[in-house]
């Protein structure tokens, strides 16, 4: 058909910008944020903080609180929130450290265990949040509370009386997986580059940096993956439509359900997943491990261009969300800044952010 | 005249002891509009949920194509090729039009793991469909919150249309529109009518019914007041059989004759 040739032109437009294009991208804020506070610590810390070590060491906090906050942000888009993954880090390293040392499993059973279990604690608060048709808010807030809770009586019981379970190194040395959950990854290459020079050494040559730490790699990983989902598959469409108007979702034939049920899944299994990383590299599990968790990782989120009322956002912008969060908690150490201003700091970028949004959000839909 | 592609025949639905429908009978055509007029608590919503599969009727019989059918869900309805477009229209205003355009029924290409949303394939159907309906839209991506409302009410029927619809059920479109989107929908209508697709259009507007439709139906209290072709009704006949009557013409007289 002829139409077809000419179906993209019409002479009344103007061909848009690439710039205005992505302005219009929900990560902005965050990428924008990112080089701010980047360029902020390069006038005021210490010149060692952009040094590989440097970025290491913010990229590891960045890193463990991306991998939530990226299923928040999921989440969010998806409509509903989840208060409860700060205590699912605490409950699942219970649950993980039962296994390894209580019970003596090898890391190939106890791992998929804990995931498998967590994501069934997510489903069920999903299927009460859509039964109830309560808020998710308070239903996560409640399981925020009871999972705390649970983790710490859980914790005295296996223990005899105390609040940490320790002992999951020697339980799980030697294991083969433990290497893809725990320590650096690409040591050969570090080790490599420091022979030929590339990257500093210590006097006996080895490498100040012995490689990079595996939950850097998960964080990437998980990015790369949730951002593809979201712009490329229908999931991610469903997703979005879930998130944005229910009802019209489910009129359209979107399982919206479904997506909202496994959305709770995925924020439980990486809540799992964080909780792994972190038992296998301290060697012991503690009540009060992700604390707080479910709030930083939903103001990443928000950072990162998630709208409150779900609908809109993204997971490359949680992932630069987390970074801010990292180059903040990291680089305040490098200046002679007092670090507890980070709260301070980190409430005000929720505020900017959420203000900043809520403008970009009505050049999106064109309301005034 | 070509057979009817759906007919309604003798409906009543009852919903404990109300009457909602009393014996109505309706049939549309392949490529015409038939309009549904009545007023508020007529019976119209009733009616429509009846022939879009939502509500089965108490009594009476509904024939596609002839053979008689009995629709479970609207999805049977949907698969049927009844197409209803409600007045919230589905449509979700921070997602991009073409994204709405496939919400629940996205293109793929790719196998097994790479099994992924055709984005291109998307946007472009999105665009010609819309052309094809006489908007031109910026991009695919725009999201459907820029379009006006009578834009969305066209994506809504151009969606509808795509996806095979052969009898598209338009739930008051013109009702919260302004004087020139409502021109631009019923152009819309129009252009699905010359597609071969038999639509209902249901309004309590005689002005905006009478331009666009080639048959008329009036409900009145769950009855069928008589279904009469363009030309051969009046205005002024058409908003008395609604309001039922008497009563209309008084107050007609009273307003200076305005309504």
């Amino acid at each position: 058909m002829s139409l077809e040739n000419d179906s993209t032109v019409d002479e009344r437009l103007k061909e848009e910008s690439r710039v205005a294009r992505l302005m219009k991208r929900p990560e902005l804020g965050a990428v924008a944020g990112a080089l701010l506070v980047a360029i902020f610590f390069m006038f005021t810390a210490d010149g060692s903080m952009f040094t590989l070590s440097g970025i290491m060491n913010i990229l590891s906090p960045a890193a463990q609180l991306g991998i939530l906050a990226i299923a928040a942000a999921l989440l969010m888009i998806g409509g509903e929130f989840d208060l409860s993954i700060g205590s699912m880090v605490a409950f699942a390293g219970l649950v993980f450290g039962f296994c390894v040392v209580n019970f003596d499993l090898p890391l190939i059973i106890a791992i998929p265990i804990t995931l498998v279990f967590c994501a069934g604690v997510g489903a069920v608060n999903g299927q009460i949040v859509l039964r109830t048709g309560l808020p998710s808010f308070i239903v996560t807030l409640a399981f925020l509370f009871i999972l705390r809770g649970l983790s710490l009586v859980g914790l005295k019981a296996a223990t005899g009386g105390s609040t940490q379970l320790r002992g999951v190194r020697d339980a799980v040395a030697g294991d083969p997986l433990a290497p893809f959950f725990s320590g650096d990854a690409f040591q050969g290459f570090f080790q490599w580059a420091a022979s030929m020079g590339w990257i500093d050494t210590f006097r006996s040559g080895l490498p100040k940096v012995p490689g990079i730490p595996v939950e850097i790699i998960w964080f990437l990983v998980l990015a790369g993956v949730a951002t593809y989902v979201l712009l490329k598959t229908p999931a991610g469409n469903w997703i979005f439509a879930a998130g944005g108007d229910k009802t019209a979702a489910s009129n359209s034939g979107v399982p919206v359900r479904k997506v909202k049920i496994a959305l709770f899944m995925l924020t439980a299994s990486c809540a799992a997943l964080l909780a792994i990383t972190q038992v296998l590299d301290a060697g012991s599990t503690d009540a009060r491990r992700g604390f707080m968790k479910e709030f930083e990782a939903i103001i990443a989120a928000v950072i990162g261009g998630c709208l409150l009322t779900g609908g809109y956002g993204s997971a490359i912008g949680a992932f630069f969300g987390s970074i801010i969060f990292g180059m903040v908690v990291i680089g305040l150490t490098y200046t002679n800044i007092d670090q507890d201003w980070f709260q301070v700091f980190l409430g005000s970028m929720l505020l900017l952010a959420v203000i900043f949004n809520n403008a970009i959000r009505k050049r999106v839909t064109g309301e005034r | 005249m070509s057979e009817s592609i759906l007919h309604m025949d003798n409906i009543e639905k009852h919903f404990g002891n109300v009457i909602a429908l009393n014996g109505v009978s309706f049939d549309v055509k392949p490529g015409e509009c038939h309009c549904l007029l009545g007023d508020n608590g007529a019976g119209k919503s009733t009616f429509i949920k009846t022939m879009s599969g939502v509500y089965r009727p108490s009594q009476g019989q509904i024939y596609m194509g002839g053979k008689p059918v009995q629709f479970g869900s609207p999805r049977d309805a949907m698969a049927a090729g009844i197409a209803c477009v409600y007045q919230d229209l589905a449509m979700i205003p921070l997602m991009s039009v073409a994204r709405n355009f496939f919400m629940g029924r996205e293109p793929t290409k790719g196998k097994f793991l790479w099994k992924r949303f055709d984005t291109e394939h998307a946007d472009e159907i999105t665009m010609t469909e819309m052309k094809k309906m006489g908007i031109n839209l910026r991009s695919a991506d725009q999201a459907v919150g820029t379009l006006s409302g009578g834009e969305r009410q066209t994506v809504a029927i151009a969606r509808a249309v795509y996806f095979g619809a052969k009898v598209l059920i338009l739930d008051e479109p013109t009702s919260a529109l302004g004087v020139r989107q409502t021109s631009n929908v019923l152009a819309t209508i129009d252009k699905v009518r010359d597609q071969g697709v038999g639509v209902v259009f249901i309004s309590h507007n005689v002005r905006h019914a009478l331009a666009v439709g080639d048959r008329f139906t009036v409900l009145n209290r769950g009855q069928t007041l008589g279904t009469a072709a363009r030309g051969e009704i009046t205005s002024d006949e058409l908003q008395d059989l609604m309001a039922g009557g008497q009563e209309l013409a008084q107050l007609e007289g009273s307003l200076g004759g305005t309504i």
